[in-house]
């Protein structure tokens, strides 16, 4: 394992500044030439100087309040702050002078008799400015004594389960108030008061756990002194080294440096070179990362013959060796297609890379899937089909020269928050925002951000709102009628261009089908053809569809249509939900694709992989997840290989999928916990954290970087290693000394990844793929430039289909689901964190109309029922919902959110339909029967778990 | 109450929405192919073979006419 020292980063005191002009001034004698409007304090620090500071830092804007940063300037009166002074052509500065070491003394002489003097004994010790600044600019004594006015007693605030906020250490610089402006976007902070009365109070000088503060770090990050500090750093002190890697959580692929004591991580603290989030990040990644030394991780692998037997702890060779037999045995009794896989989105490259290579070549078929299938298996199908290549072709930094944002179905505050900062900053300088949402998201309407249109329509209709986007843009005359005629294939143009200009398309048509104004509709068309650049973001709320492909097409044609592609600001951008779903669907996650998009039946492609790996590949596609659950249920798929993925919890149709997983006869799980769907596995093997190994994840803008192993895997092996190891026992050898080599491979094999290496990667900081010998170093941030990767662009017609889950008297409302800030997905990270305090439970989210019409009040009981099952949980009386749609989140197992979704899915993908169920909504007094037997089988799980017994130990080996 | 359609019936309905989509295409001999290819780009071969045996048993009756031209492409000749 590589150590390496803190990573400290050089603070330039003010934000960089992009311009074509430069101007040259001379600081202490020094000849320095900066861009425009750049500061006398950054140009000073690339002239080698590093002024005196606290309220300014170069995330930044400058502020001006602490009068530490004084200079001279020739022919200047006075001494100008260096913070807020623009460099200007001819300056000659002085950073130093007797005059100015006064003046600061005096200044740090003031703020120091406010401040307590326990350095020895203060967390922030070492890594604290103010006492970096008392030390630099020789404050020597404190002539005002401590027994005036002061705030030394001042109470801390601890609600915040990361961080502690100690008033009395505080300067009052306002970097906090700004970060939370700035950086995050919430405005959660404020000064209040005025002159020595004033102190940062969060919101309406509320505790900050009951602000609205979303626990992002931000202000923690930006605060000079121990006033808001990490909890883990007052508990172990200040990390000995770092190691930068990426976090775990979500598609933004934020870059983050592990602070380290030892083996131990005491800080996860934003990568300021990171490309993705360039130092920000959000409560997940910054704070949520206790699950990894979690009591309830297994780090013994166990088996078992029955579901219903206690499990026995055994060594690795053991359970790798049991499960290669059953899987032998399956094969020889049931045929060589009776078993399969599932990749993790959330392991590395590299391990996803190795699993579908052990189900191709070592079970010899192709029954490998991802979860992706239940989430961004549209966007593969409909950009593929449309652009020819499945990704989003912008950088998240395109976005700050957009002019009008579209954001349909996502919701990024919530489920890519530092994204969703970004997003926000661009709309608080100016652009305009069109939210497609059945939901009142809080883009619609949060502090200093009003969506510009919400459309809120039907759950179920984005290809109809779509198409009437496009009739508007068709029929009004809006087309990039040059665009088009370059980069389009211009016969599906045409198809398409009749289709959508068809009356049975236009807004008012379809009104009483999405339920949104036509007027609207046609006004929102209109701000997206002609508002400058105009960039599409969309997320899980289109492709979680029965017509998802069919939406992502629509979205396609819409950005083709006006000219949107191919240049900073524009472009069509899917939110990814997982931190490496991109990765896992390029490396070849689904059963009718090779690595890099490729079908199986393409003769020159398998063959490729048929000579370097040495065995034979089937031509045909093999069974995508919902299909392996109706092949188990048929009897002809009998055994699962489940790497780092909660099937049970987060596929659609609880009690079907249960069934299915009862009627297979081995099932191994790979994971950090005894999840959902080890409860029903025959073969436990120990996963590892992010923390725990070395490799890449690829982000939504199809950025690769580095995750590094800062820990040791705390159950010995990683999980490529187990990989490996099952694939050796199955017969079919593996050898990688370490990641850097599977990576090779896959180089070897994959055009778009030809260019890509560690090396590389430790050199750029990151890639973007495309990235070979045709793109440059770093590859391709921005895609289709000239033209498309399929060559010309393809329009094709969108039909609106109705849903076959259709509203009837007894399912009257429609639920849809979605997820929050705090948890993750199925939450078996998050859950196990202090996160928990934010979202302890997922509740109902219903109108009031529907609420009060079924005698439903905040916090009742309510029992939610579909065509697929029945369960119970909590209501919120919400104006954020339109009357006839409910909505929930699913992060809690004993929800049972998916006990309710049906097993429709999207007809190109088959990703289910998450977004739609029709349902009945009651006041009930207990729990569902499902939660009732939920218990009751975890409670025999959880016993079978406590009852293990060490196999090979009893066996007296 | 089971919601789970068998198999097959799952797998007729499965195509007839794969139809859907291709049913406003002009060309709809076009779009028969491509519904046909679609499907064998994407069902594993005992979805295929189910899906056939199914038609066998109880006609194609139920195929929207896209989808019933499209298996003229899939049968094995
Ligand atoms: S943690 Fe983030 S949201 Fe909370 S006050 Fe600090 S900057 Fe604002
Ligand atoms: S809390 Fe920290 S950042 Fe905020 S004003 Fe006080 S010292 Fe400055
Ligand atoms: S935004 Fe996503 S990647 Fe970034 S810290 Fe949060 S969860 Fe991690
Ligand atoms: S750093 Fe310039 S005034 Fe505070």
């Amino acid at each position: 394992m590589d150590t390496h020292p803190l990573h400290e980063e050089i603070d330039y005191g003010t934000p960089a500044r992009e311009s074509e002009q430069t101007v040259t001034l001379t600081i202490d004698g020094v000849q320095v030439t900066v861009a425009h409007g750049t500061s006398v304090m950054r140009a000073a620090v690339d002239a080698g100087t590093q002024i005196p500071k606290l309220c300014a830092t170069d995330s930044l804007e400058p502020f001006g309040s602490c009068r530490l940063c004084l200079v001279e300037i020739e022919g200047r009166r006075g001494f100008p702050a260096s913070c807020t002074t623009p460099a200007e052509n001819g300056m000659v500065v002085r950073t130093q002078s007797s005059k100015l070491a006064d003046l600061r003394r005096g200044v740090m002489e003031l703020y120091i008799s406010d401040h307590p003097l326990d350095c020895l004994t203060c967390a922030a010790n070492g890594d604290c400015e103010l006492q970096d600044m008392a030390g630099t600019v020789g404050l020597r004594e404190v002539r005002y004594g401590y027994e005036g006015l002061n705030h030394l007693k001042d109470q801390a605030d601890l609600s915040n389960p990361y961080f502690a906020y100690d008033p009395s250490k505080c300067i009052v610089c306002n970097r906090c108030v700004r970060a939370c402006e700035e950086t995050q976007g919430t405005f959660a902070l404020t000064i209040s008061g005025r002159g020595f009365a004033s102190r940062v109070s969060p919101s309406e000088s509320q505790p900050f756990l009951e602000s609205e503060c979303v626990s992002c770090g931000a202000c923690v990050n930006a605060c000079p002194t121990a006033t808001l500090m990490e909890k883990s750093i007052i508990d172990a002190g200040q990390p000995d080294h770092s190691v930068i890697t990426t976090c775990a959580y979500c598609g933004v692929g934020c870059g983050f440096k592990a602070d380290m004591k030892g083996n131990e991580v005491v800080r996860m603290t934003p990568w300021k070179d990171g490309k993705a989030n360039e130092g920000h990040a959000c409560v997940k990644g910054r704070f949520a990362w206790g699950y990894t030394t979690h009591k309830d991780r297994i780090l013994t692998p166990m088996i078992r013959k029955n579901i219903t037997d206690p499990w026995q702890e055994v060594s690795w060779d053991t359970a790798i060796n049991y499960a290669a037999g059953e899987f032998h045995r399956l094969q020889q009794t049931y045929g060589k297609d009776s078993v399969g896989g599932i990749t993790s989105s959330r392991c590395t490259n590299e391990e996803t890379y190795l699993v579908q290579k052990l189900i191709r070549a070592a079970f010899g078929n192709n029954n490998v899937d991802t979860c992706a299938r239940v989430c961004h298996s549209p966007t593969g199908y409909g950009l593929g089909q449309t652009y020819g290549t499945s990704a989003g072709t912008q950088t998240f930094k395109s976005v700050e020269k957009s002019d009008v944002i579209l954001v349909i179905g996502a919701n990024p505050t919530d489920a890519h928050p530092v994204f969703g900062s970004r997003m926000k900053k661009r709309l608080r300088e100016g652009a305009k925002l069109i939210v497609v949402d059945p939901r009142q998201i809080d883009l619609v309407k949060s502090a200093h951000i009003r969506a510009d249109y919400h459309l809120q329509l039907r759950p179920g209709t984005n290809v109809a709102m779509v198409s009437a986007l496009a009739h508007v843009i068709v029929t009004e005359g809006l087309l990039n009628q040059s665009f088009i005629n370059e980069r389009c294939d211009l016969d599906s143009f045409k198809v398409w261009q009749e289709f959508v200009a068809r009356p049975a398309n236009s807004p008012e048509a379809l009104e009483p089908v999405t339920g949104v104004p036509a007027q609207l509709v046609r006004e929102a068309a209109r701000l997206y053809a002609t508002g400058g650049d105009a960039a599409i973001y969309y997320g899980l709320g289109v492709t979680e569809h029965a017509q998802g492909s069919t939406a992502v097409i629509g979205i396609a044609n819409l950005a083709m249509a006006t000219g949107n592609i191919g240049r900073e600001g524009v472009g069509v951008n899917p939110l990814r939900g997982q931190n490496n779903v991109q990765g896992s669907c390029d490396m070849g996650s689904f059963p009718h694709e090779f690595p890099g998009y490729r079908h199986v039946s393409d003769d020159a492609t398998r063959s490729l992989f048929e000579k370097d790996w040495g065995v034979s590949l089937r031509k045909e596609p093999g069974l995508r997840i919902p299909n392996m659950f109706e092949s188990a249920l048929d009897g002809t798929f009998k055994g699962l290989y489940c790497q780092g993925e909660d099937i049970v919890q987060s596929d659609p149709n609880t009690q079907h999928v249960i069934a299915a997983m009862e009627a297979m006869e081995c099932i191994v799980v790979q994971d950090l916990f005894l999840n959902e769907t080890a409860k029903y596995a025959h073969v436990f093997l120990p996963g590892s954290s992010f923390l725990e190994k070395e490799g890449t994840f690829t982000n939504a803008e199809r950025r690769i970087s580095r995750v590094r192993k800062v820990m040791p895997p705390k159950a010995g092996l990683a999980d490529w290693e187990v990989t490996v190891a099952l694939s050796n026992a199955l017969g079919y050898p593996m050898q990688y000394n370490d990641p850097s080599e599977i990576m090779d491979e896959i180089a070897r094999l994959t055009p778009t990844f030809a260019g890509v290496n560690f090396d590389k990667i430790e050199r750029l900081g990151s890639v973007q793929w495309p990235c070979n010998d045709q793109t440059s170093e770093i590859g391709t941030p921005l895609m289709h430039i000239d033209r498309f990767v399929r060559g010309k662009g393809r329009f094709l017609p969108t039909q609106y289909v109705p849903t076959h889950e259709k509203v009837t008297p007894k399912y009257p409302l429609l639920l849809t689901t979605g997820r929050i800030l705090s948890q993750y997905n199925v939450g078996a990270q998050t859950r196990r964190t202090e996160n928990v305090k934010f979202h302890e439970e997922d509740r109902l989210d219903i109108h009031p109309h529907d609420a009060e019409e079924r005698g439903i009040a905040d916090g009742d009981w309510v029992g939610i029922a579909s065509r697929a099952g029945e369960t119970v949980l909590r209501a919120r009386v919400t104006e954020r919902m339109q009357p006839g749609v409910v909505y929930t989140t699913f992060h809690f197992p004993e929800s049972g959110a998916n006990v309710i979704t049906t097993e429709n899915s999207d007809w190109a993908t088959n990703c289910p339909e998450y977004k739609v169920t029709a349902v009945q909504i009651t006041k009930v007094k207990q729990t569902s029967e499902w939660q009732e037997n939920y218990h009751r089988f975890n409670e025999t799980q959880l016993r079978l778990l406590k009852e293990k017994v060490a196999a090979e130990v009893a066996a007296g080996r | 109450m089971s919601t789970t359609a068998t198999t097959s019936e799952h797998l007729v309905r499965m195509a007839n929405d794969i139809g859907a989509f291709f049913e406003v295409m002009p060309d709809q001999h076009q779009a028969a192919k491509d519904v046909a290819t679609h499907i064998k780009k994407f069902w594993e071969p005992r979805m295929q073979r189910s899906f056939l045996e199914y038609l066998k048993a109880h006609g194609d009756q139920e195929l929207k006419p896209v989808v019933r031209e499209a298996v003229r492409e899939i049968r094995p000749s």
